[in-house]
């Protein structure tokens, strides 16, 4: 009896260490639809200065429990911070990624219109547009390689390029955390080289990066932390640590081929 | 004739054109947000609204009736919202119940109470009555420029005009929030926008233009000028502002061929009497989307 | 008076608009159940308004070809060529602009019904003595129906509901997953222009009774109505139409008492009143039950939570959850662990591991799909299993978490 509790303790430690100076700290997260819930009692604490993958099956929670953190949908219980501080107070320090197919892409607007949407927050209803914000959104672009598409409707964009677009108004934030939910997913490869780019770019800058991932062949080459989830936390920590053919195996069930285990986690 | 067209035709022309832009206005916003038929929802239980109003007042006044109808608007639009989310119902069913339910029981009420002395029954509050709103005391284009007889110019024009300005000016104020959200709504929580609010207003002020119009027009037009100029408009354009003014131009061009299809069509195919003027401005709205849709540069997404 | 009216006791007219209605009803409910599964409830309202041309034209028409203009027949027979039209035109802009359905829909019934008001107007200047009272078609009208006109309603929507009736298989399956039966060899546009054609019959089946506005409410809201009490298709179809049928009957009955209860909008009302009832008090999707239940689920999550916490010696951040171990009596006032409250973590925290042993054992760990967090281990799990389980937690550790 005392093994158990002690392996479950070590567990719930080293999700708590150092949550008030966290990024983002998710503490009790629990999110249902309907009767169930899908996330439950999730614990996380992101690391300054990293860049972290979110990983589990479909269905585990992922891009809910990033929605919780942001408070895009009600949580049946817990809390998040970041910084420290209540999300409310720290909308300013956060940019978020959604899903592509999240919105209709037949929407009457312009990329250069798209991207400064991310200056809302410094525009308000009514302050006008100057040159310097109009700078600031062509940047942005051009960070992402897309400045010459800048007036472009965004409908005639391919999936990499709208996933790029939406990438540049996230950076417009000029925000220190960046959630990102499956940023790779559906994209051409020169579009994946050039998104990882970006992020590796914010890390060095000193920002830090959370990325709901589904590909685990690339989470080795591209983040420095994994985060395991199905429905609730399977692992948290540095690639070496937690990206294990046991953690991977509790996470992932049946649903990974033995083989597959095996090979990711030899790498790892 | 400059005499008898102010006094005859350009207060009935004017309170038209006015309703079809104010409605027009947020149906831009409806149809990309894809929730056109809260126009059909809303114009539907403005009914209930005035009769409650007139059951509860015992007079029939432009604005108890126009509170009672916003109120009717206010409700239908929570029980909608309710019945969806509450009971996971999909919008346009929810909808569906709700409108037909509360006209359902506009209908009854103007049964049960007694209107033969009072100018209220359906088909009013259906097709209005845009011909009747005339000037009598105008003398010509010079009255346009005399207090005295622009006092008496009849209440509804003035109404439509304040409701004009009101709903211009508020979405001139919310564009750059409305559109956020109506684009990306997830997005524009995490930047902290009272998203839930927004659309509420949204729906509001349509809600507001509606039951300003039908008054003069009648539902009918509400629906059509909410839906078919903003419909059109999206087939002209890819970019949002300039679809609002093609959509502006589409309603106001749909308001005036109406109108004047309406009172002088019959006439020149030899016939005595004037048609709907409501009905004749709503199928020229189709007429202008069919031909957006069959020519409109931007037809296809 | 009512129960005489229930009884069919209130005369000859009566009783033919009370059977009509039923029938009518019946017809509507079942039918609309498959628009509104394949969640396009609203076409109805731009096929009930788009009626109202055709409607009109066909009476223009009798009355220039010198006949009465009334005949209900020729007047359905207008409004299902124009209602065709209507949906031609909703599906027409939907496949080749790049509109959604709802616009296209508001526009088609907004267009047709005020180009019918046009038409309308047509009509009342044309000579005032012949005036059908074609009005009376907006709302419906039951006084003076004639035999013929029942048993017309009456026929035509047992005829619809037979036509429903076998063809609801493909039509539900359509209605559930339209990809899923095209890979069946169902056509599936065709089917979906029978489900629209049957409600197009509907319609115009109804115009005289309920009229072309609310005729809508008897697609739409029976079906709805349903929805709540079962989740199994074919029995929707089947309660539907009986709820339809039932606000048929009762509200032309209902209507029957008294001179100003016109019948359309009281059985519109009937109908929502079965509607209202089914959403609070419906067992399982009704609002009280469904409410109750998420309450329930927030407790559990709260307790669960809180008992873990307790078990790891951590703080209990939140109020609700404190105060809900309080209340069970397993922890203190000053936020310690009551002995109760110690024993339930300690049994708690077991219960967690025993997940964990679960997941990380390769003969049961497809059974990890079950760990939703709340469900206990024991209601997985046989007895024999557990131990199994236990044994491992007690054995030496295999697998680092």
């Amino acid at each position: 009896m005392h093994g158990t509790l002690e392996l479950a303790t070590q567990d719930g430690r080293t999700a708590r260490d150092g949550a008030e100076a966290s990024p983002l700290a998710l503490r009790g997260m629990t999110v249902s639809y309907g009767d169930q819930p899908v996330v439950f009692s999730v614990d996380m604490t992101v690391q300054e200065g990293a860049m972290t993958a979110i990983i589990g099956p479909n269905g585990a929670g992922k891009s809910t429990l990033l929605k919780a953190a942001l408070g895009i949908v009600t949580p049946l219980a817990g809390r998040a911070t970041v910084y420290g501080q209540p999300l409310a107070q720290a909308r300013d320090r956060i940019a978020y990624v959604p899903q592509r197919a999240s919105v209709d892409w037949d929407f009457p607007t312009e990329v250069l219109d798209v991207v400064m949407m991310g200056l809302y927050r410094e525009l308000g209803l009514l302050r006008r547009v100057r040159p310097r914000h109009v700078a600031r959104a062509m940047e942005c672009l051009a960070r992402v390689g897309m400045q010459d598409f800048a007036d472009r409707q965004i409908g005639q964009l391919s999936g990499g390029q709208q996933q790029r677009v939406f990438l540049a108004r996230a950076l417009a934030q000029g925000a220190d955390l960046y959630l990102l939910d499956e940023p790779f997913a559906g994209v051409d490869a020169a579009t994946e080289k050039a998104i990882i780019d970006v992020l590796k770019d914010l890390k060095s800058e000193g920002k830090t990066v959370v990325a709901v991932h589904h590909d685990l062949s690339t989470v080795q080459a591209y983040f420095d932390r994994v985060f395991l989830i199905n429905r609730r936390r399977m692992g948290e920590g540095t690639v070496a640590q937690a990206f294990t053919a046991a953690a991977l195996q509790a996470t992932y069930g049946g649903r990974l081929a033995e083989g597959q285990i095996a090979q990711l986690a030899l790498d790892a | 004739m400059g005499m008898e067209f102010v006094a005859l035709s350009l207060p009935p022309l004017l309170i038209g054109l006015f309703a079809a832009v104010a409605c027009a206005l947020p149906g831009n916003f409806l149809v990309l947000r894809k929730q056109s038929l809260i126009g059909d929802a809303i114009s539907h239980v403005v009914l209930p609204g005035i009769v409650v109003a007139f059951l509860l007042t015992g007079r029939v006044a432009a604005w108890p009736m126009m509170l009672g109808a916003a109120a009717a608007a206010l409700v239908a639009v929570v029980l909608i919202e309710a019945i969806r989310r509450l009971g996971r119902i999909e919008a346009g069913a929810a909808m569906g119940v709700v409108f037909t339910a509360m006209f359902a029981g506009g209908v009854l009420l103007l049964e049960q109470s007694d209107t033969s002395s009072v100018h209220l029954d359906v088909e009013h509050a259906l097709y209005g009555n845009l011909e009747s709103l005339i000037w009598l005391e105008a003398t010509g284009w010079s009255s346009l420029l005399d207090p005295a007889a622009l006092a008496t110019l009849p209440a509804e024009l003035t109404r439509m005009a304040v409701t004009l300005a009101v709903i211009g000016v508020l979405l001139w104020l919310f564009y750059r929030p409305l559109k956020l959200t109506t684009f990306d709504e997830d997005y524009a929580r995490t930047l902290g926008l009272p998203v839930t609010a927004l659309g509420l207003g949204l729906v509001i002020s349509a809600a507001v233009a509606a039951v300003a119009a039908f008054d003069a027009v009648g539902s009918i037009i509400v629906i059509a000028m909410f839906i078919c100029p903003p419909a059109a408009a999206r087939m002209m354009t890819n970019r949002l502002g300039a679809q609002i003014g093609w959509s502006v131009a589409f309603a106001a061009l749909s308001a005036v061929l109406g109108y004047v299809l309406a009172g002088y069509g019959p006439l020149w195919l030899g016939a005595q009497n004037a048609v709907s003027a409501a009905g004749m401005i709503a199928t020229v709205s189709g007429v202008i989307l069919a031909v957006a849709a069959l020519v409109g540069p931007h037809r296809r997404g | 008076m009512l129960t005489d009216a229930l009884l069919l006791n209130l005369g000859y007219n009566a009783t033919l608009v009370t059977l009509g209605a039923a029938a009518l009803g019946l017809a509507a409910g079942a039918t609309g159940t498959f628009l509104f599964l394949r969640k396009r409830a609203l076409v109805s309202d731009a096929i009930s308004h788009a009626t109202l041309p055709g409607l009109v034209l066909a009476f223009i028409l009798m009355v220039s070809l010198g006949g009465d203009g009334r005949a209900l027949a020729g007047l359905m027979l207008g409004a299902a060529a124009s209602a065709l039209v209507g949906l031609l035109a909703v599906s027409w802009l939907t496949r080749a602009t790049r509109l959604a359905e709802d616009a296209a829909i508001g526009a088609v019934l907004s267009v047709f019904f005020g180009l019918g008001i046009v038409l309308l107007t047509v009509v009342q200047t044309m000579s005032a003595g012949r005036q059908a009272g074609l009005e009376s078609f907006l709302l419906g009208s039951t006084a003076g129906m004639l035999f013929a006109d029942a048993m017309l309603i009456t026929l035509g929507g047992v005829a619809v509901l037979a036509c429903a009736l076998a063809l609801r298989r493909p039509m539900l399956m359509v209605a559930f997953d339209p990809g899923y039966a095209e890979t069946q060899g169902i056509a599936v546009a065709r089917i979906d222009l029978a489900i629209m054609a049957l409600v197009m019959a509907i319609t115009v089946v109804g115009l005289k009774i309920v009229g072309l506005i609310l005729i809508v409410a008897l697609l739409i809201i029976p079906a709805v109505t349903a929805r709540f009490w079962t989740d199994k298709a074919d029995r929707v179809v089947l309660l539907a139409g009986a709820f339809g049928g039932l606000s048929g009957y009762v509200g032309a009955a209902v209507s029957a008492t008294a001179p100003n209860l016109p019948t359309g909008p009281i059985v519109v009302l009937v109908s929502f009143a079965l509607f209202a009832l089914s959403l609070f008090c419906a067992p399982g999707r009704g609002v009280l039950a469904s409410g109750l239940r998420h309450l329930a689920l927030q407790r559990r999550v709260h307790l669960r939570q809180g008992l873990l916490s307790m078990a790891m010696g951590q703080p209990v951040y939140e109020r609700l959850t404190c105060q809900m171990l309080r209340r069970r009596g397993w922890m203190r006032a000053d936020g310690v662990a009551t002995e109760a409250g110690r024993a339930e973590a300690a049994a708690t925290l077991r219960d967690e591991a025993r997940w964990q042993a679960l997941r990380a054992s390769t003969e049961l760990s497809d059974l990890a799909v079950r760990d939703d967090g709340l469900t206990a281990v024991a209601e997985v799990l046989t007895a024999d299993q557990i131990a199994q389980l236990d044994a491992r937690l007690r054995g030496p550790r295999e697998v680092g978490a």
